[in-house]
């Protein structure tokens, strides 16, 4: 008896399910066709949260997405690809217009992206490029070029340095090993210097991209390389932490050594303004109102190009102290 | 002082190296009013990682292991940090991190001791929920501070000498003194060899083991002011990420057993030191980026293997006690383990 009773609620549960699941699909696309015509759902799966220039990056897409009228569907994947595969999953099954996202790695996403461009949701890529062969699966990569990057402080080293004769010692900070943003910014860099024989890199070790590994590694640096002219650092936090080093190593820095990094954050910038570094190069986070603007027009079926820089400038000493105020991050 | 012996090689080896590949690695100088050189980068570095690895061994000697210390690290850092940018005073900044440090550390021993999870599940929970509060204080920003006071604890000097230093120094002689002098050793020793029969015995065992804990996160939590304070700032993402790892590589390399029972404190400030001296000379003789772990991984198997008696043994032909099978084996077990 007691059997049956259980059979019989495993059956009504079962097409109550079943039930629920026809019910909110016609419901999903009954309100993807009313929406369609004025207002656009956006999904967006962000990385994660795990420095200062990813929250201002999520900042910017969610204050963006407001101002120009778009839906915002956003999910956080904690630095885990799977997470972000979900999430792309379901918002292929809310039907949203458009799918944008910055993919954790590089490699992986092709089942993916060829389920949301069979169910003909366009995708942007943000920030961070996949390997994929197929460029069909996604219309756009909107994000800073690394390599241009590194040839912008290339270019400025040179120029500074245009009346010198003596070889120039070059020390470098890179990024977390392997990292795109590190490759890039060390191949553009050495592209750039590489043409004039008295640029000498002497040193170049990962900071990892923070504050204490780029103190401890220049505190090394400043021992076995006694004579620095140039610290080259990936980015602004291990440049901070290089600046106590050669602080604590009764040096000036921006003067007995010259510094040039890049990102441009808030920290960095104070630093710049005081004279402590001598050009930074900037990686905007900022890509919000460029992503809505190609997501409207990825919508309204107009063609954008298949690889969108972000606005990005680069910052002098004097530039830096009219910009400072208004950095937001 | 015999079972010392093959880490204090390896530290003198990783000195030669650098002996002949640095230049200048060994001099020592005046400059702005304190002492400059590689050895004393070393010791300045190698001081939040000794101070966490004095904590650990306490731990591992309990039979247990901490992996929420880098957590914690991160924990306190970020707390004094949030504070002193709120303009409280440094002593409430410090006081407020360091309690909230040895709340977590209790809350990890009452999970072992109390309700009985085993130890590396208990801190794992710690360990992976501590980084997403470290990020909440921080808001996920790295906040920087500009204090005068607080930068001393990490990156200060007092008379010429680094203060973090001075501070390793204080910490691992009042541990030392506890646990040496008075019977708190015997007892936490006695607890790791068997928590039961010790509670049987007259021990307090969950007492004993909540305390391991809660001193084990106090470390952490003094670690985590030195890291933050050096670079003026506290990062929750990063700060302290993996130092549990090499904390527990110090405390092998040190010669203390992960079964429990005997402990070394004298083993385990060379085996920070080990782990610090080859950092170090990894940045000053240049190997590649891209080599660094590989570097680092080689080196920590060839000490492991050199300490290894029954190793030994084998490839250096049988000397002295060491050789035959089981008359000497459990002498053998105690020279790996002791």
């Amino acid at each position: 008896m007691l059997k049956r009773i259980s059979a019989l609620a495993l059956a009504g549960l079962t097409a109550l399910a079943m039930a629920g699941c026809g019910g909110g699909g016609g419901s999903t696309s009954a309100q993807s066709g009313g929406g369609g015509d004025s207002s656009i759902t956006m999904g967006f799966s962000q990385v994660g949260a795990e420095s200062g220039w990813r929250t201002a990056n999520t900042k910017s897409v969610q204050e963006s997405a407001k101002e120009a009228g778009i839906t915002l569907k956003f999910s956080d994947a904690q630095q885990k690809q799977e997470n972000q595969i979900k999430a792309i999953r379901s918002y292929i099954q809310q039907k949203v217009d458009i799918i944008a996202f910055s993919p954790v790695v590089e490699s992986g996403w092709d089942t993916v992206l060829k389920e949301a461009k069979d169910a003909k949701i366009p995708v942007i890529l943000t920030d961070r490029a996949v390997d994929s062969k197929d460029t069909t699966l996604y219309k756009t990569f909107l994000g800073s070029d690394f390599v241009e990057e590194g040839k912008k402080a290339g270019n400025w080293l040179v120029e500074e340095f245009k009346d010198t004769k003596d070889t120039v010692n070059i020390v470098e900070l890179q990024g977390t090993t392997g990292s795109a943003p590190a490759n890039d910014r060390k191949s553009g860099f050495q592209e750039v210097i590489g043409a004039d024989p008295k640029f000498k890199i002497v040193a170049s070790q990962t900071g990892d991209f923070t504050r204490a590994k780029g103190k401890e590694v220049m505190e090394a640096f400043l021992k076995s390389t006694p004579d620095i002219d140039v610290l080259y650092a990936h980015n602004d936090d291990m440049g901070l932490g290089a600046i106590e080093a050669i602080e604590g190593a009764g040096k000036v820095p921006g003067k007995d050594i010259k510094i040039v990094t890049v990102d441009a954050v808030k920290d960095g910038m104070q630093a710049l303004a005081d004279g402590k570094i001598n050009y930074i190069v900037e990686c905007s986070p900022l890509l919000g109102p460029q992503l809505m603007d190609l997501a409207k027009k990825v919508v309204k079926n107009e063609t954008v190009p298949a690889r969108v820089i972000t606005e990005e400038t680069a910052f002098d000493q004097e530039q830096a102290k009219t910009a400072l105020p208004n950095r937001k991050y | 002082m015999k079972r010392l012996l093959w880490p204090v090689v390896v530290l003198l080896l990783l000195l030669v190296v650098n002996l002949v590949f640095t230049q200048n690695f060994f001099s020592i100088q005046m400059r702005d009013g304190h002492l400059y050189g590689s050895l004393i980068d070393i010791l300045r570095f190698g001081a939040p990682l000794i101070l966490v690895s004095l904590g650990m061994t306490l731990v591992i000697a309990t039979g247990g292991i901490d992996l929420s210390v880098g957590s914690v690290v991160a924990i306190a850092g970020a707390l004094a940090c949030l504070q002193i940018s709120e303009d409280a005073s440094l002593f409430t900044a410090v006081a407020l991190a360091l309690a909230l440090s040895v709340l977590l550390g209790a809350w990890n021993g009452v999970l072992v001791a109390v309700v009985g999870i085993q130890p590396i599940i208990a801190t794992l929970i710690l360990m992976v929920a501590g980084r997403g509060l470290a990020q909440l204080i921080t808001d996920g920003q790295i906040i920087t501070v500009n204090s005068a006071s607080y930068k001393v604890i990490g990156g200060g000097y007092w008379l010429t000498v680094p203060f973090s230093i001075i501070l390793v120094l204080v910490v691992l002689a009042i541990t030392a003194f506890l646990t040496r002098r008075l019977a708190l050793g015997l007892l936490i020793e006695s607890v790791g060899g068997n928590a039961e029969a010790s509670r049987l015995a007259g021990i307090r065992s969950r007492g004993i083991i909540i305390m391991v804990y809660a001193f084990a996160a106090l470390c952490a939590g003094v670690a985590g002011l030195m890291i933050s304070s050096n670079v003026s700032s506290a990062d929750g993402n990063n700060a302290g990420l993996w130092i549990e790892l090499d904390a527990i590589l110090a405390v092998v390399i040190g010669g203390t057993s992960l079964s429990g029972g005997r402990f070394s404190l004298g083993g385990t400030v060379l085996g920070a030191l080990i782990i610090q001296t080859l950092t170090t000379t990894i940045y000053s003789i240049g190997v590649p980026p891209e080599t660094t772990l590989l570097f680092k991984a080689l080196v920590v198997t060839a000490v492991c293997l050199i300490q290894s008696a029954s190793f030994r043994a084998k490839v250096f032909g049988r000397r002295g006690r060491a050789a035959p099978p089981s008359p000497a084996a459990p002498e053998e077990k105690v020279r790996v383990t002791a």
